[in-house]
């Protein structure tokens, strides 16, 4: 029993509850379930109300903003909320400050989802890291989906418009009820034994068209994310709508908002493609021009060298100088022009010897009679005689017909 | 149908061919011959991009537990 030397104020009372509250963890994140009673919206917006059961009953509040966002419950409603709870100094009472309210059933189904999502998350399965890239043009595609709902024809109907050459397998699963998990498992693993053992799959499409939380549950077992991560083909998820996410997308490769999304995303578009094919095919043009407009310049660097080095050069060097040499004195001049000449000789020889490959890889050929002379003139060939014509790279045997000497 | 002549396929030997004629350092017999290749690969590629159709199938289980596939309207 404390002393009357401590003696606190009614605030300082409530204040110190209020913050026994503040340090409770469980207190401050917490899902309820009861029956609403005496909901009442006051002018300002804020929503005042009691949660109930049997045995008990808990002040709520929902402040306006958050009642904007939400349905708002009725008298005699089972709900499942959560929020904090706190004390209200001026009224002396605790409350429970509500940040979400569900119905009891749909409510149940979101808590089991963010229990199932947070466990497999734990586990690794959600992890960015082990997702796979798809490949951007795809062979072939899976389909995962129900054969008989729109969703497969909003799938069809995109890839044809986009993609079409790409193949399609399709493994028709339920998509809602009991049946569908195992049917979606069942489904995704025929598609992966049809790519491992007979043609590859470079991903699957999992879809279902719009619904409500009870028909997309199927996306929410954790049969099918399980499948979902075992799978070796990557995965694409397309269910629902755009705001709807299940744990089967969290598990997916890549998450489509709806189907026809999930098309789009497994598929490259193929005027795109066209489009760089058609730059592909200019960009070998103007290399090629390139290269070609190199080339002949290479040539012509080429030819301006061997003309440097060319033994017609040197000849023309070499008269010159025979020249110079003829205006100093005669016997100097004379030995010097015979070595001069013994020089244009072996010059003319090399050039020769050089030429003729040249001239016979313009067209020209040399003829040649049965004894190895060089035919030069129609005096020395008669219609019928053997001759041996030499091109560039060979020689072929011929028989003189008609001669005409130009006569 | 042999993955061989996919469209896959014939994209990425053309982008490997443009590859090759940017690398420069050819003999212009060789340029040449790749720039044909190319243009060939370029025209192969759209054809196929114009004129394909959507090939559906659907798996199908044998009473073995083997699997067939079935073509079905797109």
């Amino acid at each position: 029993m404390s002393s009357p030397q401590n003696v606190y104020t009614v605030s300082q009372i409530t204040a110190y509850v209020k913050s026994l509250f503040a340090e409770d963890l469980l207190l401050g994140d917490v899902w309820l379930s009861g029956e609403v009673s005496g909901f009442t919206q006051a002018s300002s917006g804020h929503c005042y109300f009691t949660l109930k059961d049997a045995n008990a009953v808990l002040r709520a509040v929902i402040w306006r903003t958050q009642a904007n966002r939400m349905a708002l419950p009725r008298n005699g409603d089972q709900v499942i909320a959560h929020g904090s709870i706190s004390v209200y100094e001026a009224g002396g009472q605790y409350q429970l400050y509500v940040d979400r309210l569900e119905a009891a059933g749909v409510g149940r189904l979101w808590l089991e989802f963010e229990r199932l999502k947070a466990r497999l998350e734990a586990e690794g399965l959600f992890d960015p890291a082990r997702k796979r890239i798809i490949p951007p043009r795809p062979v072939r595609l899976g389909v995962a989906t129900s054969a008989t709902a729109a969703a497969l024809h909003d799938i069809l109907r995109t890839l044809a418009a986009r993609f079409p050459l790409v193949e399609v397998i399709l493994a028709a699963t339920p998509v809602q009820g009991a049946d569908a998990p195992p049917g979606i498992v069942a489904a995704i693993q025929a598609l992966n034994r049809w790519s491992a053992g007979r043609e590859p799959l470079d991903a699957l499409i999992l879809a279902r068209g719009g619904g409500s939380i009870e028909e997309l549950w199927a996306f929410n077992d954790e049969r099918v994310a399980r499948a979902i991560v075992a799978s070796a083909v990557p995965v694409i998820t397309g269910v629902g709508h755009e705001t709807d996410f299940t744990i089967a997308d969290f598990a997916a490769d890549l998450r489509a908002p709806t189907p026809t999304g999930a098309a789009t995303l497994a598929t490259p578009d193929r005027r795109e493609l066209s489009a760089t094919v058609r730059a592909l095919a200019a960009s070998a043009q103007a290399l090629m021009t390139a290269r070609l407009a190199a080339s002949r310049s290479d040539v012509d660097v080429l030819a301006y060298r061997l003309g440097r080095q060319a033994p017609t050069l040197r000849i023309a060097r070499d008269r010159q100088r025979v020249d110079d040499l003829g205006r100093r004195g005669a016997l100097a001049t004379a030995v010097r022009l015979r070595s001069a000449r013994e020089r244009l000789e072996s010059h003319r020889l090399r050039l020769a010897a050089l030429d003729p490959t040249a001239v016979l890889s313009r067209g020209y050929a040399i003829v040649t009679m049965p004894d190895g002379a060089v035919v030069s003139s129609t005096a020395q060939v008669s219609p019928g005689d053997a001759l041996t014509v030499r091109v560039a790279d060979g020689t072929f045997g011929a028989v003189a017909q008609t001669i005409d000497d130009g006569r | 149908m042999s993955d061989e002549k996919s469209f896959e396929y014939l994209y990425r030997e053309l982008e490997d061919t443009i590859r090759k004629l940017e690398s420069g350092d050819l003999p212009l017999a060789e340029s040449l011959a790749l720039f044909e290749q190319g243009t060939k690969l370029a025209e192969q590629c759209n054809a196929l991009l114009d004129n394909a159709e959507l090939r559906v199938r659907q798996l199908t289980a044998r009473p073995d537990g083997g699997l067939d596939v079935q073509p079905i309207e797109g």
